[in-house]
């Protein structure tokens, strides 16, 4: 900052008395300024081009969603009747729309919290598992372990799919492979995602598969920045590592813990691509058919845009409900009060 | 030589309190923690080999046994996939459309950003925070009339379209994350810039941009893997148009169930992934550092 400042005063050099007052934000003074052609110009480009793609490409179609919501149109007729809430009506009567919800409400609980508990758990070790004497250290070797963890991260998430959709192959694939070569014979033909009491485990599985990783990077960076007097502090206190890591790291990288909760979440209340890869068809008795699916053959495939467009209001709406109830549990339990570095 | 002693003597003094005896209690958390992260590197690396190694079998070596190593290399899966299924011209049009939009997004996200963040004017706030907007709301919601809106303007299923598509919904999080970036730049140097008679182009190019590097750097990397993973956007309403990697190999997988070609599907796959992969090991540091970059703000 005082480098700054100082290479200010030379470059003012004679008229150094206009620069010295700058307590008063240069902000103001621009605003005096005649406009220029250099600066209406820089407006229009720089402000005027990404908000028009914005608004076209983005916002416009939110905007239009909820009005086709409340309308029967099928997309491709010119006439829309408005119906009011009669979509809304239907879905919530409809089973296998509710069986979807259900499916994603289960994906939305389960999925951050698996990954976030394992995720810190490795985050952890890598950290802090070296010797407890002396400074704090991590693990030897374990920007290895970090490299590898990450690499499911940059795997297309169709990728993902597709490939555990042959590991769980039930004659070729790797899974049964493994299991029968270790003796469990049962195994040998069993169809993973084909069973409906897996087929949403397994699923829930590649999911996890796919982003322990960036979650551990993510949870390492952050406990990479607590100092380590800290750590040190409490263990002269004679803290052991569990209680180290519970009421000193998990508490100090709770805003990166609520972060990564909250995208988890949006995630496993998408959870197309995933979905269309391993079991394209909804699965066994639509044991993991989620919202998203029905919303996309609903639009695309018969057709009822009115309807897919209620669909879509649904799915926001749960999206913010969702990041709602994480920012309300933070706060109730205290997550604002806590020491901030 | 005395130098040399006691330079030895330092060493000896400044290594011991730094190498303690390891304890028993470490030696069991140590070993603990590396079977378990050694389990969890063998849970992402086996599937990975495992795909690449059955990338060069046939169908009914794959299905004879999953570990046995191919009888013979075979390279014509990598050809039937890269030419027959169209991999190739799917990679081709993927690194077009996501260069492109790429390219644009980093432009005009700066150049947002930066008015947004060094200017006060009436609405700058509500921009701010429509751009926030973006972020957090599902991007299915907008699928249906999107399909309308490319229809209208004659971009759907074209490339440009969809490159164009990809810009808008990579926006907010450029925009996003490289705010904060140029609020926290000196006014002091857009003030030398004016005095030495830069323009406000000029000043944003030559000056902000350039020290605005670090920063576009990861948002770059963030927005590549985002947009390169892309499956839904192209599927909605690039359905008919030239395929991209993600919606080409899903494409093929789902011809799967007619005509068994394993070993093809497995190679383009493999395809898929490499090229990723290795561009990920060579910039993993830039990468990891990113990652605390961008939650850190």
């Amino acid at each position: 900052m005082t480098s700054v400042k100082a290479k200010t005063l030379r470059v003012g050099d004679g008229a150094s008395a206009v620069v010295v007052p700058d307590t008063a934000p240069p902000v103001y003074k621009r605003r005096r300024k005649p406009l220029t052609f250099d600066k209406v110009s820089f407006f229009v480009v720089f402000l005027g081009l990404p908000l028009a793609i914005y608004l076209l490409f983005v916002i416009w179609p939110f905007i239009q969603a909820f009005g086709y919501s409340l309308t029967d149109w099928s997309g491709f007729s010119p006439d829309q009747n408005f119906i009011g809430l009669e979509n809304y009506r239907k879905l919530f009567t409809d089973d296998i729309f509710m069986k979807a919800m259900g499916n994603n409400i289960l994906l939305v609980i389960f999925l951050p919290i698996i990954t976030i508990i394992l995720s810190l758990v490795l985050a952890t070790l890598v950290t802090v598992g070296g010797s407890s004497k002396g400074q704090i250290k991590g693990l030897r070797n374990s920007s290895f372990y970090r490299v590898v963890s990450f690499f499911p991260y940059t795997i297309p998430a169709i990728a993902i799919g597709i490939m555990w959709g042959q590991i769980y192959d039930p004659s070729g694939g790797l899974l049964n492979g493994i299991l029968t070569s270790l003796g469990m014979d049962q195994f040998k033909s069993y169809a993973w995602l084909g069973d409906k009491n897996t087929a949403m485990i397994a699923t829930m599985f590649v999911i996890v598969w796919g982003f322990i990783g960036f979650y551990m990077v993510l949870f390492v960076a952050g406990i990479k920045g607590i100092p380590a007097e800290l750590f040190e502090a409490a263990r002269i206190d004679g803290a052991g590592r569990f209680r180290t890591a519970v009421s000193i790291t998990i508490p100090l990288i709770r805003d990166n813990i609520q972060t990564a909760y909250i995208y988890m979440g949006i995630l496993a209340l998408d959870a197309f691509v995933y979905m269309a890869a391993l079991n394209s068809g909804g699965g066994p008795d639509n044991s993991t058919l989620v919202m998203s699916q029905q919303l996309f053959f609903t639009a695309f495939t018969k057709g009822q845009f009115g309807l897919a467009s209620a669909m879509g209001v649904v799915l926001a709406v749960a999206t913010l409900i969702f990041s709602g109830l994480v920012f309300l549990v933070n706060r109730l339990t205290g997550g604002d009060k806590d020491v901030s570095l | 030589m005395s130098t040399k002693i006691a330079s030895q003597e330092m060493k000896a003094l400044h290594f011991n309190p730094r190498k303690p005896a390891m304890t028993t209690g470490d030696r069991v958390v140590g070993a603990v923690s590396h079977t378990a992260l050694t389990i969890w590197s063998l849970i992402v690396i086996l599937p990975l080999l495992w795909t690449f190694m059955s990338s060069f079998k046939t169908s009914s070596e794959i299905f004879a046994s999953p570990f046995a190593l191919p009888s013979q290399w075979r390279f014509d899966n990598y050809v039937r996939a890269w030419s027959e299924a169209g991999i190739g011209s799917y990679f081709l049009n993927s690194v077009i459309v996501v260069g492109s939009a790429l390219v644009i997004v980093m432009v005009l996200g700066a150049m947002c950003a930066y008015v947004l963040a060094r200017y006060v004017f009436f609405g700058s706030k509500a921009i701010y925070y429509l751009m926030l907007a973006g972020l957090t709301f599902p991007i299915f919601l907008a699928m249906v009339p999107l399909f309308f809106v490319m229809k209208r303007i004659g971009l759907l299923n074209t490339l440009p379209g969809l490159t164009l598509v990809y810009v808008g919904f990579a926006l907010p999080f450029t925009v996003f994350f490289l705010f904060s970036f140029f609020k926290s730049l000196p006014h002091e140097i857009t003030e030398a810039a004016a005095l030495d008679g830069a323009g406000e182009w000029r000043t944003f190019f030559q000056v902000m941009l350039p020290m605005a590097k670090p920063g576009l750097a990861s948002v770059a990397i963030f927005n590549f893997l985002g947009l390169w993973n892309q499956f839904l956007i192209p599927v909605a309403i690039n359905a008919a148009g030239p395929r991209v990697l993600s919606q080409g190999l899903a494409a093929f997988a789902g011809q799967m169930g007619y005509a068994v070609d394993f070993g093809a599907l497995f190679a383009a796959v493999t395809v898929t992934v490499v090229p990723v992969l290795i561009v990920y090991i060579i910039f993993q540091r830039q990468l990891q550092g990113s990652v605390s970059q961008g939650t850190s703000k």
